[in-house]
C-alpha cells in the first residue's frame, strides 16, 4: 500500500497533499492552496513532443550551420553564426562570457533535443531506453539553463542596434533560430514529465510480470 | 487528511526528480525514491543557507556589472565606452524606443527584481513570516519564469563583439561587466533554484494543527 500511493500528490510549491483526480483532456490540475499548476493531461504528449523535438533538431543544425546576419560598409564587411561568436569571444580572452554563451545557446539545447528524442522515440514504439531514469533527472535540472530563445530576442536587438550604422543582411540562421524558439516552447508546453514516469511505470511492471 | 495537510507533517515526501510520493523512513540515513532513486528530502538541504550566499556574492557582483564598461564602439569618427545604463540612453535617445524598454526591462528591472524578491523571501522565511504565502509563492514563481531573460545584453555583446570587427572604420569590444552581469544573472538563477518555496507554508501549518 505504501509503495501504491500513486493517487497523492504533493504541491511542488506548497507541499500541501492532495488526491489525483482525472481530468479532461487539455485541462490542468492545479494546487487548491497554493495555486501551482500540479499536472495536466496533455493530448497525446508524446507523439506530440516528439515531432516538435525533432522538427526543432533539424533547425537547430541549420540555424548553427548557416550565418545569422551579415553587415555591410563602404565595401568592406562581415558575417557571424552563433559559434563563430563564441569563438570571436574566447580569442579576446572573454574565456568564461564566451562558455557562458557556449553552454546556454549551443551545448544545452543540443544536450536537451538528443535526450528527448532518445527517450521519447523508444517511448513511442513502446520500449524503454536504457538509463531513462537518470536522464529525466538530467533533462530537469539542465532545462533551465536552455536559452535559445532569449538569444532569439538577443539577436533583434542587434538587429535594430546594427541597422543604423550598417547595411545589415538577414541570414538563413536568423530565420531558422525564430523557428527554432517558437518549436522549442511547443514542444516544452506539450511535454509532460508525468506521462513520461508513468509509461515507465506500467512497463517495468509488466517487464517484472513477464 | 480533509484539513490543509502538508506531506512533510504525514511523514510522507515527494520526490524532487518524478514527484512520487512516498514514506520516508526515519533514523535510516539516506533515504531513497523507490521509483527512481533519487535522494529523498523533505526540504531543499541548507536551502536558506546556500540560498543567501548566492545572493549575497550576486549582490557584489552587481555593483562592477553597472559601473563598469559592457561595450566599447569605436569608428572613425566616434568612440564611446557603454555601461548598461548608458547603453538604454543612448537607445532611447537614437530613437529606437520599444527596443530601448526591453533591454531596460532584462538587464535593469529583472535584475533588481530578482535581487529585491529573493531576499524578501528569504527574511520572511526566516523570520517564520504568516503574511500573505499565496502572493510570496507567486512572487518566487514570477522570479523563476523571468530570470532567465536577463542574459539578452550577454547575447547582444557576444554577437555584436565578434560581428563588428571592420579595423578603423568600426570596432566593437566586450568590456570587463559583461562578466559580471553574466555571474550576477548565473549567481541568482542558481540562487532561485536553491531556495524552497515549501518553507513560506511551514508556519502557516503549524498555525492550524
Amino acid at each position: 500500500m505504501e509503495h501504491h500511493s500513486a493517487q497523492l500528490i504533493a504541491c511542488h510549491d506548497c507541499d500541501l497533499l492532495q488526491r489525483e483526480i482525472p481530468l479532461k483532456k487539455g485541462c490542468a490540475a492545479s494546487c487548491r492552496r497554493c495555486g501551482a499548476v500540479l499536472y495536466r493531461n496533455a493530448t497525446d504528449s508524446i507523439d506530440r513532443t516528439l515531432a516538435y523535438t525533432l522538427a526543432a533538431a533539424v533547425l537547430f543544425v541549420i540555424a548553427n550551420l548557416f550565418p545569422i546576419f551579415a553587415i555591410e560598409v563602404q565595401e568592406a564587411g562581415s558575417e557571424i553564426n552563433l559559434f563563430g561568436a563564441v569563438q570571436s569571444l574566447w580569442d579576446k580572452q572573454m574565456h568564461s562570457v564566451s562558455l557562458l554563451v557556449f553552454l546556454t545557446t549551443i551545448l544545452i539545447p543540443a544536450l536537451e533535443l538528443i535526450t528527448m528524442t532518445y527517450l521519447l522515440l523508444p517511448l513511442k514504439f513502446r520500449h524503454i531506453p536504457a538509463g531513462s531514469y537518470i536522464l529525466l533527472g538530467m533533462l530537469k535540472i539542465v532545462k533551465p539553463w536552455g536559452m535559445i530563445e532569449v538569444l532569439m530576442l538577443g539577436v533583434l536587438v542587434s538587429l535594430v542596434k546594427l541597422t543604423s550604422s550598417f547595411k545589415v543582411i538577414p541570414g538563413i540562421a536568423l530565420w531558422s533560430f525564430a523557428a527554432l524558439t517558437l518549436l522549442l516552447a511547443a514542444a516544452a508546453a506539450t511535454f509532460s514529465a508525468r506521462d513520461v514516469w508513468e509509461r515507465l511505470d506500467s512497463k517495468g511492471d509488466k517487464e517484472v510480470a513477464a | 487528511m480533509t484539513g490543509m495537510n502538508s506531506a512533510a507533517e504525514q511523514g510522507l515526501c515527494s520526490c524532487h526528480v518524478c514527484n512520487l510520493v512516498s514514506r520516508l523512513e526515519q533514523g535510516t540515513g539516506q533515504a531513497h525514491c523507490p521509483r527512481c532513486g533519487a535522494s529523498l528530502h523533505y526540504r531543499k538541504p541548507g536551502s536558506v543557507a546556500r540560498c543567501w550566499a548566492l545572493l549575497i556574492s550576486a549582490y557584489i557582483l552587481y555593483i562592477p556589472a553597472n559601473l563598469l564598461t559592457i561595450m566599447e564602439t569605436g569608428s572613425l569618427l566616434k568612440y564611446r565606452k557603454d555601461t548598461i545604463v548608458s547603453g538604454v540612453v543612448e537607445l532611447w535617445k537614437t530613437g529606437s524606443w520599444g527596443i530601448a524598454i526591453v533591454v531596460f526591462i532584462a538587464s535593469v528591472t529583472i535584475p533588481l527584481l530578482k535581487l529585491i524578491s529573493l531576499t524578501l523571501l528569504l527574511v520572511s522565511v526566516q523570520r517564520r513570516s504568516r503574511w500573505r504565502p499565496r502572493q510570496r509563492t507567486r512572487l518566487y514563481r514570477l522570479v523563476e519564469l523571468v530570470g532567465r531573460w536577463s542574459m539578452l545584453d550577454i547575447y547582444v555583446v557576444a554577437l555584436l563583439a565578434a560581428l563588428v570587427q571592420l579595423g578603423n572604420m568600426a570596432t566593437v569590444k566586450a568590456g570587463p561587466a559583461a562578466l559580471a552581469f553574466g555571474a550576477v544573472v548565473v549567481l541568482t538563477m542558481f540562487a532561485s533554484m536553491q531556495f524552497d518555496p515549501r518553507l513560506i507554508w511551514d508556519p502557516i501549518q503549524k498555525e492550524s494543527t
